[in-house]
């Protein structure tokens, strides 16, 4: 039984490190720019096949391969901003219903760029971390789990020690007073979104070896990430990485001892209540919401 | 003179219709013909400000209640079809006691979380509801006659005619509640909620009422689906039909009680005709996505904006 549950903790840890760069990625991109990206769950997906082109197809190294999809992805993003959300900047749901727009583009060309069924990537290295029988880590899953970690270190280090950083957190606070100061709020939108993008994309580059990758896949993404940050509170950062911890831990107990779908039903159910009874979420403030 | 002219004409065209077209037409004909009043129930639902993702659930809830009335209880297929409505109504109200706490984007999202739950519940729960394979070999309408037309059920023609006559009923009804005091009360709570709060509306009773009617209608929808279809599942109510209906509002425009079925009528006619016909059916949701973007950047008010220029234009010279 201790070991089920040690088993059980080290899953929903690995679980808890790529839902939570997904989940700060789209908190980053709502805080500055107000917007609910729809399309996260696609860039994720994204993500997932430049390391099936660069890595499966064409067998460059699997860091390379990431390291391309975190700029693709990101670039993805910069269009995005650039082509939808400035335009759309005063009509509150139309960044969103055009995420939506983009997020059936993605999807399509997935689909017409690799078909439907899923891509066998061949894994990166065999190699598990045996702690006792029933208890173990394969190395694939602690690399994500370190990643997580230094991306989200580096993220934290970015926002609160650069001067970008500074710059960005003021235009996500209060966009007109940023601006009066010299900030360019296309600027702060920019990074915003490179960077908010570019966490799905690696998130997905890095996991792609570990799920199947399908460009349906985005879909359970995106509802995982809503849920964290609703339960999280809209718009905070440490909000959604704590969330992140919660719904991991939640899901894989119930995945273990019960099963998937009640799993998701529970999720949502946790969502559903957290907007009823604290709608600006356990960890965020009234006024940033 | 004209203006008298105009219906009858429209409604011999809506009979004539079928009898140009192919089988598989007069096929995507019936699902046009329930789309339009699934579409028109969202606009009920967007009148009072909110915009929801749960709507196509909820229609599924109106098609697998319809569908398990007459598999489990043998009801007669018309009365399972306004049971079902009832039943998406029913739903409607539950579902106002947690959603209707919040507004705006907490709305949206609230929504797709609660729709999703039911399309889990679906899943999940073999029994009454068929898990994901869903419920098989529903009764198709029994066929009668009236005189001069015998409907039979296996001809597509025949349940455009019957689904048409209960559609245009459905909309005169959504019709006449929007002209209605309580219709200009839904608009009142959208654009001047303050202002009606303090003249004594209700403002969560109107929400409330406008979601479960809304939502009865598109139970009814989803009931004519099941019938006709005669299998249903968890996926045919997923969140790439609320895509489509979400377009179908966007691109037409919810300002006006036509905008939303010119974007279904204009959409489906795109996507049949020229799609299908040219051998482009995998672009489709490449398509949609592309015109669902132009027109909320190009064209934010929809279609109606288009007509209502000409019109007025019109009207001057």
């Amino acid at each position: 039984m201790i070991e089920l549950l040690a088993q059980t903790c080290l899953n929903a840890v690995y679980a808890a490190s790529y839902i939570s760069l997904v989940a700060v990625g789209l908190v980053l991109i709502f805080g500055v720019m107000g917007v609910i990206n729809f399309a996260h769950g696609e860039l994720f997906m994204a993500g997932a096949y430049a390391v099936v082109t660069f890595y499966a197809d064409l067998h460059l190294p699997f860091l390379v391969a990431v390291a391309l999809g975190l700029v693709f992805v990101g670039c993805l993003g910069l269009l995005m901003e650039r082509a939808l959300f400035r335009p759309l900047r005063d009509n509150p749901l139309g960044g969103l219903v055009a995420s939506i727009g983009f997020l059936m583009i993605l999807q399509a060309l997935a689909v017409m760029g690799y078909g439907v069924r899923m891509e066998h990537i061949p894994p990166v290295t065999q190699e598990v971390i045996v702690f006792s029988d029933k208890v173990r880590l394969p190395l694939s899953r602690l690399f994500v789990i370190i990643a997580a970690i230094v991306l989200l270190g580096a993220l934290w280090y970015f926002l609160k020690r650069t001067k970008f950083g500074w710059a960005l957190r003021a235009s996500a606070q209060d966009p007109e007073a940023a601006e009066l100061q010299g900030i360019s709020i296309n600027q702060t939108a920019r990074i915003a979104m490179f960077i908010g993008a570019g966490l799905a994309g690696i998130a997905g580059a890095l996991t792609a070896p570990l799920v199947s990758v399908n460009p349906h896949m985005g879909h359970s993404v995106i509802v995982t990430a809503f849920i964290v940050i609703i339960v999280g509170g809209v718009g905070s950062l440490e909000g959604a990485v704590l969330a992140s911890v919660v719904y991991a831990v939640v899901h894989t107990f119930v995945t273990t001892f019960y099963d998937g779908v009640i799993a998701d039903i529970v999720g949502l159910s946790l969502m559903l209540l957290v907007l009823i009874v604290k709608p600006t979420g356990l960890f965020g403030s009234a006024d940033r919401a | 003179m004209l203006k008298y002219l105009l219906w009858p004409i429209a409604l011999i065209a809506l009979i004539l219709l079928p009898h140009g077209l192919s089988f598989s037409q007069q096929e995507i004909l019936v699902f046009l013909t329930i789309n339009v009043l699934l579409v028109s129930t969202y606009r009920l639902l967007t009148l009072t400000g909110e915009w929801s993702l749960g709507h196509v659930v909820i229609m599924g809830g109106g098609a697998y209640a319809s569908a398990l009335y007459t598999k489990e209880f043998g009801v007669f297929v018309p009365v399972s079809m306004l049971l079902g409505g009832i039943t998406a109504a029913l739903i409607a109200i539950l579902l106002s006691f947690p959603l209707f706490r919040m507004k705006g984007f907490y709305f949206l999202i609230g929504s797709f979380a609660a729709g999703e739950i039911i399309r889990l519940l679906w899943k999940r729960f073999r029994e009454p509801f068929g898990g994901p394979k869903g419920i098989k070999g529903i009764d198709p309408m029994p066929d009668f006659s009236i005189g001069i037309y015998d409907f039979d059920f296996f001809e597509p023609i025949s349940y455009y005619y019957f689904a048409g006559t209960i559609v245009i009923l459905c909309l005169w009804v959504l019709w006449r509640i929007e002209k209605s005091p309580v219709g200009l009360t839904f608009h009142a709570v959208h654009w001047q909620d303050k202002l009606a709060e303090a003249s004594g509306v209700n403002l969560r009773a109107y929400r409330t009422l406008a979601f479960a009617i809304a939502s009865g209608f598109a139970g009814i929808g989803g009931a004519l689906m099941a019938h006709y279809v005669g299998t249903i599942n968890p996926n045919s109510f997923d969140v790439e039909v609320m895509v489509f209906v979400l377009t179908w509002a966007i691109v037409g425009g919810t300002g006006t009680f036509y905008g939303p079925i010119l974007g279904c009528v204009l959409l489906t006619v795109l996507n049949e005709i020229v799609l299908r016909e040219m051998g482009f059916e995998q672009l489709r949701p490449l398509i949609y996505g592309a015109i669902l973007i132009a027109s909320i950047l190009f064209l934010p008010n929809g279609l109606e904006s288009i007509v209502q220029r000409l019109t007025r234009k019109e009207a001057k010279s």
